[in-house]
């Protein structure tokens, strides 16, 4: 058996000595004590659980700790110092775009995903992006238009 | 737009998209027992017996029989258990709740429990149940005479789902018990509900129970009454153990068990003399479901609403709330209105139909005026904007043109559009203001000249702290950073009354206004002062008789015009959404983003009303409890909707503020249904519409 799970999590190298079965999220959120990543339906469908692995939009919740040996994990703890997120959390910000926020955090890291694939994205390429984070207080638009916002006005950063 | 209007930046915004807001479920369990409720599997039965597995240390198992005060839990009236006592009413209703140190534990023990039941004959059919909970009704004119001078009669039937609120944090308390003093705290929409509740539960005195409200991932009314449930389960589970006690529900358990928008029939029958309409009978039956929870109240707010916007002379409403053994149904936005409304507007548009006239031209003949009487014989005391409204949303949606090129399709995909004209009347019903809420707020001015905003109300991600927030530092010329305000908890907060009916900002707001305006006139530099101000009804209204339903049942209401087009795949039965229109008159806007997302959100949720969202309840028992197979919208499911605001300044309210939250709601389903049937040709009477509901209507 190896020692345990190394992985990085927001720039620091992890060694997990848990079991491999255990939910990312739940090892985020109970061991590590990072609760920005929120557990909406543990089932994968609504998005609030999003992590970013490896560049990659994941819902934290169907991803076994074995799975992400080697690999990199960014949350919302890690992202929320980024230039990128300062560009995302402003154009947020000018539209009102949080309403109750618990969507919030892995909305905002699905906006990165979609921005770090296309920096000028289209509206039916922003809407795919985050259709698989279940939002019920916005209808959308408001975060639909701050990602568009945020593309023009953090040009360059991706 | 007023100067107030113009947004400014969410005070919550910060915490929430850096993942630092502390919700129910963030917080560090350490040194808490887990809380999980044990629910009855039958939907009438009697409990025989309960064997317990065998229980390692720290774990128990408490049910009615150790509930420290009255087995109650107060909501509006007194009959839902914290724990059933013999009979259980639902598939979900409490049993007793199982806690212990361990998550994984206490979900084993749980599964090892045995319960024997008698099997009971349940009633699901609100329908044929023989218990009433509620009746409510009114008459006005003379329905008799109409009915026997009209030109023609028109009966229909019409059909309302149950609708999820389905916000995305679950329902979740944590209670704490130690020296004598309960706290309660977690997601809520009304702290002084849940006091009274966990009071009662525990047989504490009032002083001795605080209740404070975590951040709150979404409510949508079903964070209303459901957490006096929950909070009393977890007090009682903390009061017998000693110890800290979190219930989170999981989310399959908080679409199965927690309160919804109740389903409703609803029978019309209208007279029609010269093209008009003169008189309408209606009757409703709204499904309570096991326990009557808000129904009274909900029930209240749909029968006010017979008749739409429309002045008809002669009316005769009824509407009953019957038990049936399911779910119970509570609050959800709207809150009996959206029910309501979508019978009026659909026998509106299909009457229309009949006389070859367009619905638009229909409705807008027939829409209510200033000075004209309300339902409940009432008055309208304020300008009704619908028929500018009306024609906004015709203009932007390009209604007349599409409605012309749509009239004769032969494809297989078809198009259809149509409009819906609502209201929602804004604050508590009546004169529950005034007798029954009365409102106390206060501002507390601190030495160095900060002003702290003292109410129960809740933000619950609407907007809430920022438009009180901007209404207080508006009046009294500081800036925002000099105004706070906190998560409210019932020890430091006095009951302002609950979040709930729209009436936060136009009640609460307006109070604020006031104490703020008289702080600055008192204000004293370099002292700490209290402001209060009380609940004033205002002098204009007709006297709301509740026991004849006469009078003013609103101070005023706020308008909403909606368009939905769609088209429809006669194959698939397949139905999308083209586009949606609304125009809200919510009376002047405490902040522009914020309103504005409101209605953005709410139209989209009631779009979900009309084509998606569609609980099966099957012999008691929700078939979908989850995301997979309760479908909400998702950001691809419909094109951006068009929402503009429509001001209609109401002298009453902050800044002429009107009530918001919920008027968004009510106006979608109807326009979709309508829109559905202009597409395929056929009579549609129900929301929701789903694909296989339209390929049924088709073949």
């Amino acid at each position: 058996m190896p020692a345990g799970i190394n992985f990085n999590l927001n720039g620091n190298e992890m060694l997990y000595t848990g079991s491999p079965e255990a939910r990312l999220l739940d090892v985020l959120r109970d061991e590590y004590r990072m609760t920005g990543t929120k557990c909406g339906c543990r089932e994968g469908e609504c998005g609030a659980c999003s992590v970013i692995i490896d560049g990659k939009l994941a819902n934290s919740c169907l991803v076994a700790m074995g799975s992400i040996d080697g690999s990199g994990v960014t949350t919302i703890e890690g992202y929320s110092k980024t230039a990128r997120f300062a560009a995302l959390d402003k154009a947020y910000e000018s539209v009102s775009a949080v309403q109750c926020g618990f969507c919030i955090p892995g909305m905002i890291l699905a906006s990165e995903c979609i921005l770090a694939a296309t920096p000028h994205p289209t509206e039916d390429e922003i809407r795919t992006g985050i259709s698989g984070n279940l939002c019920r207080c916005t209808g959308y638009n408001a975060i639909v238009k701050a990602i568009g916002i945020a593309a023009e006005e953090g040009d360059g950063l991706w | 737009m007023k100067p107030i209007s113009k947004s400014v930046p969410k005070i919550d915004h910060c915490a929430k998209t850096r993942g630092l807001a502390e919700y129910v479920c963030d917080y560090d369990a350490t040194g808490m027992l887990y809380g999980r409720i044990l629910r009855s599997k039958h939907a009438k039965a009697d409990v025989l017996s309960i064997n317990l597995p065998a229980m390692p240390e720290g774990y128990d198992f408490i049910d009615h029989r150790r509930i420290p005060g009255l087995n109650r839990v107060h909501i509006v009236q007194d009959d839902t258990p914290v724990f059933a006592e013999r009979t259980v009413e639902y598939i979900g209703d409490p049993i007793g709740i199982i806690v212990g140190p361990e998550e994984r534990e206490v979900d084993r023990l749980l599964a090892c429990i045995e319960v024997e039941y008698d099997i009971l004959t349940p009633e699901f059919d609100a329908r044929k149940s023989p218990v009433a909970f509620f009746e409510y009704g009114y008459e006005k004119g003379d329905i008799a005479i109409a009915f026997a001078h009209a030109d023609r009669i028109y009966e229909e039937s019409f059909e309302t789902g149950r609708q999820e609120q389905m916000y995305l944090e679950t329902n979740g308390m944590i209670a704490e018990y130690a020296q004598g003093k309960m706290l309660v705290h977690g997601t809520m929409q009304c702290p002084y509900y849940v006091h009274t509740a966990v009071a009662e539960a525990t047989g504490l005195l009032p002083e001795d129970v605080i209740i404070a409200q975590d951040v709150t991932g979404g409510g949508f009314g079903g964070k209303e009454d459901y957490p006096s449930v929950l909070a009393c389960q977890a007090a009682v589970a903390a009061y017998v153990t000693g110890k800290p006690v979190r219930v989170v529900l999981s989310r399959r358990e908080d679409v199965e068990f927690t309160s919804k928008r109740h389903p409703a029939f609803c029978d019309i029958k209208a007279a029609v003399k010269d093209g008009r309409v003169t008189a309408m009978q209606i009757e409703a039956v709204y499904d309570a479901g096991a326990y009557t929870t808000m129904t009274p109240v909900v029930l209240q707010r749909g029968v006010i609403a017979g008749g739409g916007v429309y002045s008809i002379e002669n009316l005769k409403v009824k509407g009953e709330a019957r038990k049936t053994n399911t779910v119970p149904s509570g609050a959800f936005r709207g809150f009996g209105g959206p029910q309501m409304f979508f019978a009026v507007e659909m026998m509106m548009s299909h009457i229309a139909k009949d006389l070859g006239e367009d619905p638009l031209d229909f409705k807008l003949a027939h829409t209510a005026k200033l000075g004209d009487a309300t339902s409940t014989s009432g008055m309208h005391h304020f300008n009704v904007p619908l028929p500018a409204m009306m024609d906004e949303v015709a203009q932007a949606c390009d209604y007349r043109r599409k409605k012309e090129a749509y009239a004769d399709q032969q494809g297989r995909l078809r198009k259809g559009i149509a409009m819906s004209a609502v209201y929602h009347g804004a604050g508590f019903t009546g004169i529950g203001e005034r007798d029954i809420i009365k409102a106390v707020v206060r501002l507390r001015k601190d030495k160095d000249g900060y002003a702290e905003i003292l109410v129960a109300n809740t933000d619950i991600g609407q907007g809430l702290s920022t438009a009180f927030t901007k209404i207080v530092a508006q009046e009294l010329g500081l800036p925002f950073d000099r105004v706070i305000i906190k998560l409210p908890d019932t020890g430091r907060v006095p009951n302002s009354g609950p979040t709930v009916a729209s009436r936060s900002v136009m009640v609460v707001g307006e109070l604020l206004r006031r104490a703020a305006a008289r702080l600055k006139d008192e204000w004293l530099d370099g002292e700490e002062q209290v402001i209060e101000e009380r609940y004033v009804h205002p002098d204009f209204m007709i006297t709301f008789d509740i026991d004849k339903f006469q009078g003013d049942a609103y101070p005023t209401f706020s308008w909403a015009a909606t368009a939905v087009e769609v088209e429809v795949d006669t194959f698939t039965g397949d139905i999308r959404i083209l586009g949606a229109w609304g125009s809200y008159d919510i009376g002047t806007p405490i902040d522009e983003n914020i309103a504005v997302g409101q209605m953005e959100g709410g139209l989209v949720q009631s779009l979900g009303y009309g084509m998606m969202e569609s609980i099966a309840a099957v012999n008691g028992r929700i078939r979908n409890n989850s995301f997979s197979d309760y479908l909400i919208p998702t950001a691809v499911d419909f094109p951006a909707v068009d929402v503009s605001l429509h001001v209609e300044e109401y002298p009453e309210g902050p800044y002429g503020a009107k009530g918001a939250g919920e008027l968004p709601l009510v106006g979608g389903a109807p326009a979709t249904i309508e829109a559905i049937e202009n597409a395929i040709g056929v009579k549609l009477s129900k929301t929701p519409f789903l694909p296989e509901d339209v390929v049924k209507a088709l073949y």
